[in-house]
């Protein structure tokens, strides 16, 4: 089992996603600079690790989505190859156009930094089967522009197609419809604001995030 | 030409940062402040004399980079 966490200039949970994969399912972990123009072979999965990446300039991950590597990451998800955007890296998936909607400054124009509860809206996508019947999970958020916004239309199709995957059971930023993480329509790409690299082992409180890695990886 | 580019978000998306200076103007004695929205302008100079052209060109920046039209609109001026 192999993964790369890409590394953006800004970015700041790179290494704490290393760590959180590696502890959590043995795999080995290339951290992959973002300028570069190729990925490692044979890759499982790629981690869009959360940060600031550019300084969050002009827009949340809007930069960032333009960098060289990102060619390499959409290359890869269109072979399906499992892509998780953690907090600025879903900001940037949905600047990249890997995901619908856009995430807004939160609604209080408060950085939120806490543990929070998740429904798990969908349990069948290869990023949660690990949580077999389980409905309810802990991870941390840590965001100001974390709040979820797609339009009327684009909601719908999200929750009538099961895109819809991690809800907050108490919103802390305002997200539409309580969207803490959507997957696109072919199910391999995964971005969620909540952190599973700050809930992997129970030092941390949680050890949620540990079992959407292994998910993630189980399924290559 | 010199192009200046407004970016602000779209109606119908809250304007939080617009909503917090309407609300901090209300403090500060204008209590009949209304629709305050915050936005940014980027302005540069590109190479190219044809107005229309140049105006082409800038909206493309702004499909591309300059907004998010998921969320935000643009305005382009050229002169």
């Amino acid at each position: 089992m192999k993964a790369a966490v890409i590394v953006f200039p800004g970015s700041n949970c790179d290494r704490d996603c290393k760590v959180a994969i590696e502890r959590s399912t043995g795999a080995s972990v290339d951290m992959v600079w973002h300028g570069e123009t190729t990925l490692p072979s044979g890759l499982d999965l790629i981690v869009l690790p959360g940060g600031f990446s550019y300084g969050d300039y002009l827009r949340c991950g809007a930069m960032a989505a333009l960098s060289p590597v990102m060619t390499e990451v959409k290359a890869a998800a269109g072979r399906g190859v499992a892509v998780v955007g953690i907090c600025n890296g879903f900001q940037i998936l949905c600047e990249a156009g890997l995901l619908p909607g856009a995430l807004l400054r939160n609604e209080h124009l408060k950085y939120v930094c806490k543990p929070v509860d998740l429904a798990v809206v969908n349990g069948q996508t290869r990023f949660t089967a690990g949580y077999g019947a389980r409905r309810e999970v802990t991870m941390t958020v840590g965001n100001g522009e974390g709040n979820f916004f797609a339009d009327a239309e684009t909601l719908a199709r999200l929750e009538g197609e099961g895109q819809v995957v991690f809800k907050y059971l108490d919103n802390p930023n305002g997200s539409t419809a309580n969207i803490a993480g959507l997957i696109n329509g072919k199910g391999n790409i995964l971005g969620l604001m909540p952190h599973p690299d700050r809930a992997f082992e129970a030092e941390l409180g949680s050890t949620d995030g540990a079992i959407l890695f292994q998910s993630a990886l189980a399924s290559a | 030409m010199h192009a200046k580019v407004h970016v602000f978000l779209k109606p119908g998306v809250l304007d939080v940062a617009g909503k917090a200076v309407e609300n901090a103007l209300h403090g500060l004695g204008w209590p009949g402040v209304v629709g305050v929205r915050v936005g940014r302008t980027i302005e540069f100079d590109v190479d190219q004399d044809d107005p229309i052209a140049a105006e082409a060109e800038v909206r493309m920046m702004c499909e591309k980079l300059l907004a998010n039209t998921v969320i935000e609109s643009y305005q382009v001026e050229v002169s």
